[in-house]
């Protein structure tokens, strides 16, 4: 310990490193590339996760879609090819029959799935855009982010069936001047004006959503667009523990029962589970983390076993220089604690050098691929990844280092400074 | 100083074993210059080994002023080594990435010298071998009689009691001997108590008393009269 703290051991080793700068290089690049590559793919694993994390932040990682389409089976008398209506009152019985559920938004939409946009009006401009027949609990599903002064469509908009809409950021830019304040101003829907409570941010996640949509309360756009209780889909979310993979069984054979469709139909009643492939994501990221670690301590290991191997050689070498030192008066210890902090000095160099040029990359790709379409955001790698691996290195720089150094206490200073 | 009595040492030379010293017996006086010659196998190397601790013995005892060496561990016999004999090589053994003030301080910093008062010594004793300029010259850069010079510093640097040299003059021409040893004869004319093996006879009659080893014996020991190195020396 003494040694370790001793201003006049530093100077030793730096000098015994310096010596032989060949030496010093070669024994700390295998290190280096090993930290390097741990750094950059664990950083990078977590970046794609941080991305995917970020493309998906405004829905529920558990949720999914259910959507209705025509039967592929004669079931119950009925023929095949009969066209499934899913209607308000499904979602109560799901509600009651599937305890998976958390929320359950029935929607309705016009401007996708071929039927054709809203005309939407302000003055002299206008517009087609989407237009949404939402119930206030789809924000639990799918959060809108709502800019400050605005609301969501609320309880009572449904009940009293009010004519308020929430607009999307590009609507707002295309319909009201750029110093207008949009809430609390109108805007037409199919002639009818409708005042503007909020306007949301768009953020990706939904596969139906863009920045230039419209929603309205649900009751309100089933009279507009005369739906009567017909739903395009429900939007549902499971509980953050429930087995989605179940949730979307029970939910299916729950409409098939409702709609009377032959249980082993799986064309009437169409799910797309996010679940199910966030899920798939997320071992994807995972399993690329495991392997980061794996390839990242596998190739330390290999760089430090190279310091260990480099070391032996060097001690060999010094065999001469250790007897004099010996001979003068270097007790077995200090020359052994020599050496290994000679090693232990240069794990941390190449891993501190490895460390640095690590976040350097990943900060370089995240500058060139984060913010775009590529998900991914944010590489980095979590500061105990990062002392973890210094730890393993001090430990195997211990331990590796001990080899050298026994050999090196082993040599008789009579044997090292016999003349050849 | 120094008392040997009744000294064995055998090595095992795979099944059969080689008695390198018989029965040594053998004093040394505080200030004496004695040289210890004898050819090749003699056993002049193993006895001082044997002193310098770098070698245990087999039998009979050794006793470093006052001090009973025996049963050393390696980091005792640093420990004595540091305290109490500097050493002397043939081949010099300088650390050559260490300049030469940094090896005079080197058996400084293994006695936990501080930073300071090492060089402050280092540099006396490179100065009363005359190498003061030399200081900050690395190994290479001096020529062998100075490696020597620089090695004689730092043997004493740590103030032994006893100087060990080692064929100090085997790599040497004539004139760098008498030169180096002119400078043992000051040391020694100081007070200092140095032992020199050698198997030149002109070196060990500049030394006060000639020990004669062969196989193993101690064949004869001899006062001599000294011849001053100096009288060779420009």
């Amino acid at each position: 310990m003494r040694q370790l703290f001793d201003r006049d051991t530093w100077i030793e080793i730096f000098q015994s490193i310096r010596k032989n700068k060949l030496r010093t290089f070669l024994t700390m690049i295998g290190v280096f590339i090993g930290i390097y590559i741990y750094i950059g793919l664990s950083g990078a694993s977590k970046g794609l996760d941080n991305g995917f994390e970020k493309a998906f932040e405004s829905i529920a990682r558990n949720s999914m879609f259910v959507f209705s389409s025509s039967t592929s089976k004669p079931y119950a008398g009925y023929k095949t090819g009969r066209r499934i209506q899913l209607k308000l009152e499904d979602a109560d019985v799901l509600r009651q029959q599937v305890p998976e559920i958390m929320a359950i938004a029935p929607r309705n939409v016009r401007g996708n799935f071929g039927t054709a946009p809203g005309i939407i009006k302000r003055g002299a401009r206008s517009g087609s855009y989407s237009v949404f027949g939402d119930f206030p609990e789809f924000t639990k599903i799918a959060t809108k982010k709502i800019y400050d002064g605005g609301r969501f469509i609320n309880d009572s908009d449904i009940l009293q069936e009010r004519k308020v809409c929430v607009i999307g950021e590009r609507t707002q830019k295309e319909l009201f001047d750029e110093d207008e304040d949009p809430i609390g101003g109108y805007i037409a829907i199919e002639d009818v004006n409708f005042q503007v409570v909020g306007v949301h941010k768009f953020a990706g996640g939904g596969p139906f959503d863009n920045d230039s949509d419209i929603f309205i309360p649900f009751s309100t756009y089933k009279k507009i667009y005369n739906t009567g209780d017909n739903v395009s889909w429900f939007t549902i979310a499971a509980y953050d523990d429930a087995d989605v993979i179940q949730a979307e069984k029970d939910i299916k054979a729950t409409l098939r029962r409702i709609h009377k469709v032959d249980p082993t139909d799986e064309k009437a009643i169409g799910a797309f589970n996010l679940g199910e492939v966030f899920k798939k994501i997320f071992d994807f990221s995972n399993g690329l983390t495991f392997l980061s670690l794996i390839v990242g301590i596998a190739t330390i290991l290999a760089g430090v076993i190279g310091i260990g191997n480099i070391l032996l050689i060097s001690v060999k070498e010094r065999t001469k220089e250790l007897g004099v030192r010996r001979a003068l008066g270097a007790t077995p210890s200090e020359v052994r604690n020599q050496i290994i902090i000679e090693a232990l000095v240069l794990i941390l160099l190449a891993g501190i050098i490895g460390i640095i040029c690590g976040a350097i990359t990943l900060a370089g790709l995240g500058a060139a691929f984060g913010g775009g379409d590529f998900p991914y955001e944010n590489p980095t790698v979590p500061i105990p990844y990062v002392i973890m691996s210094l730890v393993l290195m001090i430990v195997l720089g211990i331990l590796i280092g001990l080899i050298p150094a026994q050999r090196a206490v082993s040599i008789k200073p009579i044997d090292a400074l016999r003349e050849e | 100083m120094i008392q040997i009595e009744n000294l064995h040492k055998s090595y095992k030379m795979g099944s059969n074993s080689l008695h390198v010293l018989k029965g040594i017996n053998f004093s040394v006086k505080e200030g004496e210059l004695v040289a210890i010659m004898g050819s090749s196998g003699s056993g002049k190397s193993t006895l001082l080994n044997i002193l310098g601790m770098l070698d245990e013995l087999d039998e009979g005892s050794y006793d470093l002023d006052g001090v009973p060496i025996k049963n050393l561990n390696e980091t005792k016999a640093a420990n004595y080594r540091n305290k109490f004999l500097g050493f002397v090589f043939q081949s010099f053994n300088l650390i050559n990435y260490k300049n030469a003030m940094e090896n005079v301080a080197l058996p400084l910093y293994y006695q936990r010298v501080g930073r300071k008062e090492r060089q402050e010594k280092a540099l006396k004793y490179l100065d009363q071998v005359g190498l003061k300029e030399w200081a900050d010259h690395l190994p290479s850069e001096l020529s062998g009689g100075q490696k020597q010079r620089v090695a004689i510093a730092r043997a004493m640097a740590a103030e032994p009691k006893v100087l060990l040299a080692d064929e100090p003059t085997g790599a040497l021409d004539s004139t760098t001997s008498y030169e180096v040893m002119d400078l043992i004869q000051k040391i020694n004319d100081q007070g200092n108590t140095i032992l020199i093996v050698t198997h030149e006879e002109d070196i060990a009659h500049m030394c006060k008393r000639i020990v004669h080893l062969k196989d193993g014996v101690i064949l004869e020991d001899k006062k001599v009269d000294q011849v001053r190195a100096d009288q060779y020396v420009q």
